[in-house]
């Protein structure tokens, strides 16, 4: 097993993507299926992209197993007021410059649900927001 | 099927950077400025048309084995886009052409 963990900044747009990165690396390294690869890398992106555009900043923890990944996205707030609204294709509360950047679509919820096998999403105002999610390598 | 370098040539294309990918095989498009779209929907060995000048171009670019991004009505790239550009070895082209304009002329080269 090997386990990764990582940080992310509020608002470091810069860098989001850096994650996937690293994490497409290691799943290629170790020649799991292309398509688990490209399904696991947008719903990272989109994790990383959601605690930089919308958290107080948070941390991704990734365990990969023998036949599967699980990735935990955990922030410290403000957290998510209403999680099926928030899962709607097109709604979205990011800000104009962020939309600007061609974010805050409201796709990136649904990206991450349909990209993953798991998908877990729990919040509570004024905590934060744990998302978690499992993608199984195919034999 | 097409390579990067053609339609660079064929099209008058600006190239900016990420020279060495210009052998990079373009098979399908795709023309948005979503980048969860994009992220949702580009197929790989895709040229990606675009008004978005910013880094994160090519984070997603890269996560999604983009073969070339084409940015349209002669915007300028930002300086960090350009570099990060040359370090994933993905060509950045810039056209003054209009995303339908330049989407239609790429389609009718690859088709």
């Amino acid at each position: 097993m090997m386990e990764f963990n990582f940080k992310i900044e509020s608002g470091d747009f810069t860098n989001a993507g850096s994650i996937s990165s690293s994490v497409k690396r290691a799943l290629k390294q170790l020649n799991v299926d292309g398509s688990v690869i490209k399904r696991t890398v947008v719903a990272l992106y989109e994790s990383e992209v959601n605690v930089v555009a919308h958290s107080h900043g948070g941390e991704v923890v990734v365990n990969i197993f023998d036949d599967c990944i699980k990735i935990n996205i955990t922030d410290s707030g403000p957290g998510i007021p209403d999680i099926e609204k928030a899962m709607t294709q097109g709604f979205s509360t990011a800000s104009p410059e962020v939309r600007e950047m061609g974010f805050g679509a409201g796709m990136g919820l649904p990206n991450i649900k349909n990209n993953t096998d798991d998908f877990d999403l729990k919040s509570e105002m004024g905590v934060g927001t744990v998302l978690k999610f499992v993608n199984y390598f195919k034999a | 099927m097409a390579k990067v370098a053609e339609i660079v040539e064929k099209l008058n294309l600006k190239l900016v950077a990420g020279n060495e990918g210009l052998q990079n095989v373009i098979t399908t498009g795709y023309t948005s400025d979503l980048l969860s779209d994009v992220m949702g929907n580009i197929k790989s060995q895709s040229v990606w048309v675009t008004m978005q000048t910013h880094k994160n171009v090519m984070a997603v670019a890269s996560l999604k084995d983009v073969s070339a991004v084409v940015i349209v009505n002669g915007y300028a790239p930002e300086d960090d886009l350009i570099e990060q550009s040359n370090a994933e070895d993905i060509p950045l082209l810039v056209t003054e052409d209009t995303a339908f304009d330049i989407s239609a002329k790429i389609y009718e080269l690859i088709k």
